[in-house]
């Protein structure tokens, strides 16, 4: 069997479906970025929108409230950044 | 405006109740700064878990479902660019024969059909056509990109006047695209369905209420949603959000909604911003002179005009 | 089984669709499938069959909504015809991919240009590689019958794919026939309802149809391959099932005539039916023959076939369809390929004959047997019928 493969064709799902959904979440797609986003927590109002407007859906509102991104999946895109209202957000190499 | 069938009791999405719950997972592979994946997943927010999804071929299909991984957390199927509109009929059909034969015993869930402008505008016009003409109960959502950008950025017929692409190049002889972009929400609402409506990401609350109104309504519905794409518009990714604002605040991309044939701008822009605002964010209109500007302007200032006074109208 | 009833054959399909009680019928108008999909539209108006009729506004949706409405754990069923079946081409391939057992009846018929309303198997011969189970009846009373079992065949979870049932358009869907018809409640016991195997359900969510990367595609085709190559032993199963049942029957290929033929004819659809009627009167007249219909085309039934032929000298292979630039019909092609391996072959002649809805008679049988004992006939293949200047 060619090792190029996945697996072996009798353990495909019917029709090659997939049945675990959402497992995407396996894939880091962190590694695609160069900069990240750092929030300066003094000036963060909380507000969300940089949550709202994330097109990788990994930055969730932490216990305190603030919104930290997963680096696991964040691609560096900077869209929070510069959405963010209160100027909170910078995109740093560190 | 809510007083239609089925919106007595609508309740509105508000700052306060915006659903944190995610149905496409994290680890897809959308371009850095992909605003089109960005208003999917908005879209999915307000459909929620008993939601079934039908998406055609393009970005969306192809960076959210390389085997073995799947971004979905709903049932979804890809089965052809052009025939999305008809897989969500057969799957509406099918939902509502086993419920009324008791064989599919939970509430019947959303269908809802995905396509970009290429799978909308274009290949898959016919079967969006027959399937809002049937009154199937499904939402179909257009992500306008305004090109072929899963196959390398090639013109739609929704691709903008004026935009280079690699199909609709700009040279010596040639602006880049030579046509008006094709207006699929009017022809939507030519099907007298009851709820077509016009979105962006760049106002989120607007665009999840329209999805929420467009389930709760019952019989078809049509989105078409604004979807910034840095790639081909050779933006920059973190101003998708910024662009996508413009293009409302410009007049170039109005937000409006049409329910029962009655049509409302839902976002009035009192004090347009000059279009050359919104053009000179992105490479594919660089090349456009200040005569080509001024009349895209015109043509711009001509379709709001004639979007308010059919506002009006339809008001009356 | 009640008394024969005379009914046109589309009919009698519909009849059988409804008996089967399907979900959905997503189907689109052509001639000469209409009846069928007309006479379903009035069962599910008037309330004899509780279904979604879905009116679709091409083939392309029909066979793209079967694709939802199955995927979706609905028991689905269209028919089509030629230009229709070529336009649902594409989604053919789906269809089998995604492992959905959709019914089809292909009323077949020519394909253009120029445009032909009239039977010959030019549609289903381009859609060969589907990975359909794909069968054909010979007359209205088979095309009935098999309509029902096609149901219990793809829904089987050793198969889960499509199938279609092939009926000669005009020559049999609008032939008036006397059918038996099976009771009601002996068809439920038949078929049970329909147990999907993965559907489209919120409560337990799958991806349908994802990217196959290279990584997986060849493992994906062999999964869909092997469930054909399966089915053979279950169309044989369900088919004695029917025969123990209801009296009828039905092999995967068919041999008749003489017990050791020396020449026979090779069939498929409704031209059995003809070739039988000159077997016979040559047999009178005191030549060995035979006739050997291949009602399962697809997967062939290659064990079947070779035994069907094993000590005969010489096939007549008839095609209903060109292979334009080949060496033979697309039958022919099959057969000639199977028997390289073959320590004894038959001599092999192959006719084309039929096109487009040109008669073919008792006496064209006739005269081809005495054109290949004569060795009159192209060696490559002979376009029946075809009028010539030179």
């Amino acid at each position: 069997m060619s090792d190029q493969a996945i697996c072996a064709w009798q353990k495909l799902e019917l029709g090659t479906a997939i049945t675990t959904p959402g497992n995407a979440a396996e894939l880091r797609t962190g590694d695609w970025k160069t900069l990240h986003p750092l929030t300066d927590q003094e000036k963060c109002i909380k507000c969300g929108l940089c949550s709202l407007y994330c097109p990788e859906f990994c930055i969730a509102q932490d216990k305190e409230g603030f919104y930290p991104a997963d680096l696991f999946y964040c691609k560096g895109c900077g869209i929070c950044a510069n959405e963010c209202p209160k100027q909170a957000i910078t995109m740093t190499m560190d | 405006m809510l007083n239609h069938p089925g919106l007595e009791n609508f309740e509105k999405i508000t700052t306060k109740n915006i659903p944190t719950e995610n149905y496409i997972s994290q680890g897809h592979r959308a371009c850095q700064g992909c605003a089109e994946i960005l208003a999917l997943g908005m879209v999915m927010k307000i459909a929620g878990p008993n939601t079934i999804v039908a998406n055609a071929t393009g970005c969306m299909e192809i960076v959210t479902s390389p085997f073995p991984q799947t971004a979905w957390k709903v049932p979804w199927i890809h089965v052809a660019f052009e025939n999305t509109a008809a897989v969500a009929s057969g799957i509406e059909a099918g939902i509502k024969a086993l419920k009324r034969k008791e064989r599919f015993k939970n509430d019947p869930p959303h269908v809802i059909a995905v396509g970009g402008d290429g799978a909308t505008a274009d290949i898959g016009l016919q079967s969006l056509s027959g399937a809002l003409e049937r009154g199937h109960n499904f939402l179909y959502v257009c992500l306008d990109n305004e090109a072929y950008m899963n196959t390398g950025i090639q013109r739609s017929s929704s691709t903008p006047y004026g935009a280079s692409t690699t199909t609709s190049p700009t040279g010596s002889q040639s602006i880049g695209q030579q046509t008006w972009k094709k207006d699929l929400p009017a022809i939507a609402a030519a099907h007298n369905i009851p709820y077509v409506a016009t979105a962006n990401p760049g106002f989120h609350l607007d665009l999840m209420n329209k999805v929420k109104k467009a389930l709760t309504i019952e019989g078809p519905a049509y989105i078409h949603i604004y979807s910034a794409c840095p790639t081909g518009w050779r933006s920059k990714p973190e101003k998708s959000i910024e662009i996508s604002k413009l293009a409302v605040q410009t007049n170039v991309f109005p937000l409006y909604e049409i329910i029962n044939g009655r049509l409302t701008i839902t976002k009035k822009i009192n004090k347009p911003k000059p279009v050359r605002e919104y053009l000179k964010t992105q490479r594919r209109f660089g090349h456009l002179s200040d005569n080509d500007i001024n009349f895209i302007q015109q043509r711009t200032d001509a379709r709001m005009a004639e979007l308010q006074s059919l506002e009006s109208s339809s008001q009356e | 089984m009640n008394k024969a009833k005379g009914l046109e054959v589309s009919l009698a399909i519909a009849e059988a669709v409804k008996q089967a009680d399907v979900d959905v019928v997503a189907a689109y108008p052509i001639t000469p499938q209409t009846h069928i999909v007309e006479e379903l539209s009035v069962y599910v108006a008037n309330g004899e069959l509780d279904a979604e009729y879905v009116p679709v506004e091409s083939e392309h949706s029909a066979m793209s909504a079967a694709v939802g409405s199955s995927a979706a754990g609905a028991r689905t069923y269209t028919a089509t015809s030629a230009q229709g079946l070529a336009l649902m081409h594409e989604i053919l391939f789906i269809a089998s991919g995604l492992r959905l057992p959709i019914v089809m009846t292909v009323a077949n018929r020519a394909l253009s240009a120029p445009i032909s309303i009239w039977n010959d198997h030019g549609d289903i011969m381009s859609e060969r590689d589907i990975g359909w189970i794909q069968i054909f009846a010979e007359n209205g009373q088979e095309a009935y019958e098999l309509t029902i079992a096609a149901f219990k065949i793809a829904e089987d979870h050793r198969v889960l794919l499509p199938i279609c049932v092939n009926v000669d358009g005009f020559i049999l869907t609008h032939m008036i026939e006397p059918i038996n018809f099976i009771d009601q409640n002996e068809v439920d016991k038949f078929l049970p309802p329909f147990k999907p195997a993965l559907t489209l359900d919120p409560e337990k969510p799958v991806t349908m149809g994802p990217v196959g990367v290279p990584e997986v595609y060849i493992e994906s085709r062999k999964q869909c391959e092997q469930a054909l190559i399966n089915s053979k032993a279950v169309v044989s199963e369900v088919l004695a099932d029917w025969g123990q049942r209801f009296n009828q029957k039905y092999r995967l290929i068919e041999r008749n005539g003489a017990a050791s033929p020396k020449t026979v004819f090779i069939t498929m659809g409704s031209m059995g039916e003809t070739t039988m009627t000159a077997v016979k009167e040559l047999e009178e007249s005191g030549q060995s023959l035979g006739q050997v219909r291949i009602r399962l085309w697809r997967p062939f039934p290659k064990e079947e076939f070779l035994d069907a032929i094993k000590d005969v000298e010489e096939i007549i292979v008839i095609d209903r369809a060109l292979s334009p630039g080949s060496h033979s019909g697309p039958v022919a092609q099959e057969i000639k390929a199977l028997l390289y391996d073959q320590p004894q072959k038959p001599k092999i002649h192959n006719i084309i004959a039929g096109l487009g809805g040109r008669d073919v008679t008792v006496k064209d049988f006739k005269k081809m047997y005495e054109m290949a004992r004569n060795n009159e006939l192209d060696p490559n293949y002979t376009i029946w019928g075809v009028r010539s200047d030179a």
